[in-house]
């Protein structure tokens, strides 16, 4: 059958089972929009901000697991979406991006709209392709899917000139697809994998440390299987959390910057660290030459490139999660051998004794209302049940502490390009795939100012976020480390000139609450989780100003050197 | 330690692979010696040759960065074995006076040609490990460079090794 590039274009995504696609219509991609308005299997949401179209598509990720779709025009179009492509490049986020580009012939002509998107996402995507024969159009689409979706994912540029949606071809999608120069790792190492549990058998103080892989690997159960038939403690990433439950008691919270006292000293102190789907990020080593001094490192990444990256290991395993992680607990199950008894009870002991100094307590009377108290609220208001997104900054740390994620691909958040603006649009990525979910947006208010236009979108499509905005009228985080290390020079971080969000929310049509005194605070999220479900809600927290985020490991300083409150 | 490496790469011979390459070396702060490449006798593949050096951890890294791009097909590192290393170098040389005899003794001990001639100037050719054209270029000590062209390494695995996809 012979179709337009176009058609070709919008047939390529629904073979791929593409049900909605983020974007924002230009010259460069009017013949694809043409063919979208003349089919009804694909749903197309209209963005205010291309950023938006890719952390909206980055949110339904995800939440989802399926690969986030976008669509832009070319030059601004493209330009804008690079935060957007970035943070999902930084995450290892499945994403397919389709940027329209002028035609073939114009191409370097400095034409109208042109720039080179190639050129200018090619550090920060998986792969990305320029079509430039409409007869390879189909097949480059499922190669980006390919290519996004397996191995470690990541996002995945097609780009594609005007002139080539105009012309027509045959239509074929291929069923399936080879690159000879890609082999994204299938198999396990059995051999690695029987080292990394000799190893492990002999630890007396063992600790596991996970991250966002095993999300992205849907490891969940494995890992809680693993965890249990060893006995260990567990800590999750800022990446990882919700991939072990939070209300388990070998849980022992997120380790890293902000992580707790009970993590990081147990880190610090474990004589076998067991990472898996982790990438031993700065943010979580602290001073590599302090890190772990005394622990023996098993490894285990779907990347060999993340393998004694930054810390040098003893036994690394490259494998999808899941399978290495399914086939340690058969090599646990098929033996009678456990973890020495007495050792691991002194061991939980150390571990009590660190959890007992209650790093996360503040003091909550002070007649304002704290940050941590509003985040602990939300908790129980959503039965610990609700997808949560954030922004970056102080909010992002008291969501990811007091939040206690139970449950896998709930919390979403730019944790690795640390994206302000990211909060709002990944809302209502996860509202779009999950109708009816409880789906709460933690910002600030200098956060959400970034991408604040989404309320609009918000509106045309009825996605009844509710945004909790942690608002202390500073950059809340930059403020912090300002008051620790600039002696209180507040440079730039006072956010004056706010506009009402009660107001500005309604003038979008939705539902706004000011909250300033803490006893109102259970009652204004009960509220918007209640009776204003169907709405969005922006909740505008008036908090303690000047409140921190405690624990805190300084630059430089190891995981022992934490200041605690 | 920082040792010389030469790593060679079969790549896709497709427009941007080459600024794939380079620019994983200038965003991950990898040194870059010189780099060539040009393609095969398979159309549709180049071979590149990249002159780096760093330490083994480093090395490691650009190893594995490298094997991650989709356009990579497959890379060797030649220093790890046995391997053929050749670099060509054309170089514009004084060749007044004394030097003029001088510059053809060197040329003939480092099994090099004169390609031009004028009544200032020679144009030498030499083709042979980057460590010899270095050497060369060190043992004209007091005879004036006007201009150096080199190529780049390229090289090969010894043997009967195949890089090959």
């Amino acid at each position: 059958m012979e179709l337009t590039g176009a058609e070709i274009v919008v047939r390529s995504l629904i073979e791929e089972g593409v049900e909605h696609l983020f974007g924002y219509p230009g010259g460069a991609v009017l013949h694809i929009y043409d063919a979208l308005y003349k089919q009804e299997e694909l749903q197309h949401v209209l963005v205010r901000h291309e950023q938006a179209a890719t952390h909206a598509a980055d949110g339904y990720a995800r939440s989802t697991g399926k690969p986030g779709v976008v669509l832009v025009t070319s030059g601004p179009g493209a330009t804008n979406a690079v935060t957007g492509i970035a943070t999902a490049y930084m995450d290892s986020i499945p994403m397919v991006v389709l940027t329209g580009q002028v035609p073939l012939g114009l191409i370097g002509n400095d034409a109208f709209q042109e720039v080179d998107s190639v050129g200018i996402t090619r550090p920060v995507v998986k792969h990305n392709f320029l079509v430039e024969d409409i007869n390879n159009l189909a097949a480059t689409i499922k190669k980006a899917f390919y290519v996004a979706t397996t191995g470690r994912p990541g996002p995945v540029v097609v780009d594609i000139p005007k002139d080539i949606t105009a012309q027509k071809a045959e239509f074929a999608y291929p069923r399936d697809i080879k690159i000879r120069s890609y082999n994204p790792v299938i198999k396990t190492q059995p051999g690695q994998t029987k080292k990394a549990y000799e190893l492990i058998m002999q630890a007396k103080k063992p600790m596991i440390y996970t991250g966002g892989g095993v999300i992205l690997s849907n490891a969940s159960d494995e890992l809680i299987k693993f965890a249990q038939l060893l006995g260990a403690p567990v800590t999750n990433t800022l990446m990882g959390l919700g991939a072990y439950p939070a209300n388990d008691k070998q849980f022992v919270g997120m380790l890293g910057m902000h992580g707790t006292y009970e993590a990081n000293m147990g880190m610090h102190n474990s004589d076998v660290l067991i990472a898996i789907g982790a990438r031993f990020d700065d943010r979580v080593t602290g001073n590599l030459e302090k890190f772990c001094p005394d622990a023996r490192i098993v490894h285990v990444d779907i990347d060999p490139a993340s393998i004694s990256k930054n810390v040098k290991v003893d036994v690394a395993i490259v494998g999808d999660v899941k399978e290495v992680v399914s086939e340690l607990n058969g090599l646990i199950e098929a033996s009678d051998q456990r973890l020495d008894n007495a050792a691991m009870t002194s061991w939980w002991q150390q571990i009590e004794e660190w959890r007992a100094q209650d790093c996360l307590k503040y003091n909550a009377n002070t007649g304002t209302i704290k940050p941590q108290f509003v985040i602990e609220q939300l908790h129980e208001v959503t039965k610990g049940d609700a997808f949560v997104t954030s922004d970056v900054g102080q909010h992002q740390m008291f969501a990811a502490q007091y939040y206690g994620f139970n449950k896998p691909r709930r919390w979403i958040n730019s944790g690795g390009l640390g994206t302000m603006g990211f909060g709002l649009p990944a809302a209502m990525g996860v509202q779009l795939a999950h109708p009816g979910e409880q789906v709460a947006c933690v910002t600030g208010e200098g956060s959400i100012q970034m991408c604040i236009q989404e309320l609009s979108t918000c509106t045309q499509y009825n996605l009844p976020v509710k945004i909790i905005n942690l608002n202390n009228g500073y950059l809340g985080m930059v403020r912090q480390w300002q008051e620790f290390f600039y002696e209180k020079r507040y440079a730039s971080s006072y956010m004056t000139s706010l506009p009402d969000f009660v107001a500005l929310a309604e003038s979008y049509g939705h539902v706004g609450i000011r909250i300033d005194k803490p006893e109102d605070v259970k009652q204004a999220l009960e509220d918007a989780f209640g009776k204003y479900k169907d709405r969005v809600v922006f909740l505008d927290f008036m908090i303690d100003r000047e409140e921190n985020v405690y624990p805190m490991i300084p630059a430089g300083a190891g995981l022992n050197e934490m200041i605690l409150i | 330690m920082k040792q010389k490496h030469i790593i060679s790469l079969l790549l896709e011979n497709e427009s941007g692979a080459l600024s794939r390459v380079s620019g994983l070396f200038s965003a991950r702060a990898y040194n870059i010696e010189s780099l060539s490449v040009a393609p095969t006798d398979d159309e549709t593949m180049s071979r590149m040759t990249i002159v780096t050096t760093g330490t083994d951890e480093i090395v490691e890294q650009i190893l594995k960065q490298l094997n991650k791009l989709v356009d990579v097909v497959k890379l060797v590192d030649l220093t790890e074995s046995e391997h053929i290393e050749r670099e060509l170098m054309l170089a514009k040389v004084e060749a007044t006076g004394d030097a003029r005899d001088e510059v053809k003794r060197l040329v003939d001990i480092f099994h090099g040609r004169v390609v031009d001639v004028t009544d200032t100037t020679y144009t030498v050719e030499l083709t042979d490990t980057c460590d010899k054209l270095d050497a060369f270029l060190t043992s004209l000590s007091s005879i004036k460079i006007y201009e150096v062209v080199r190529s780049g390494a390229i090289g090969i695995t010894g043997g009967e090794n195949i890089l090959a996809c």
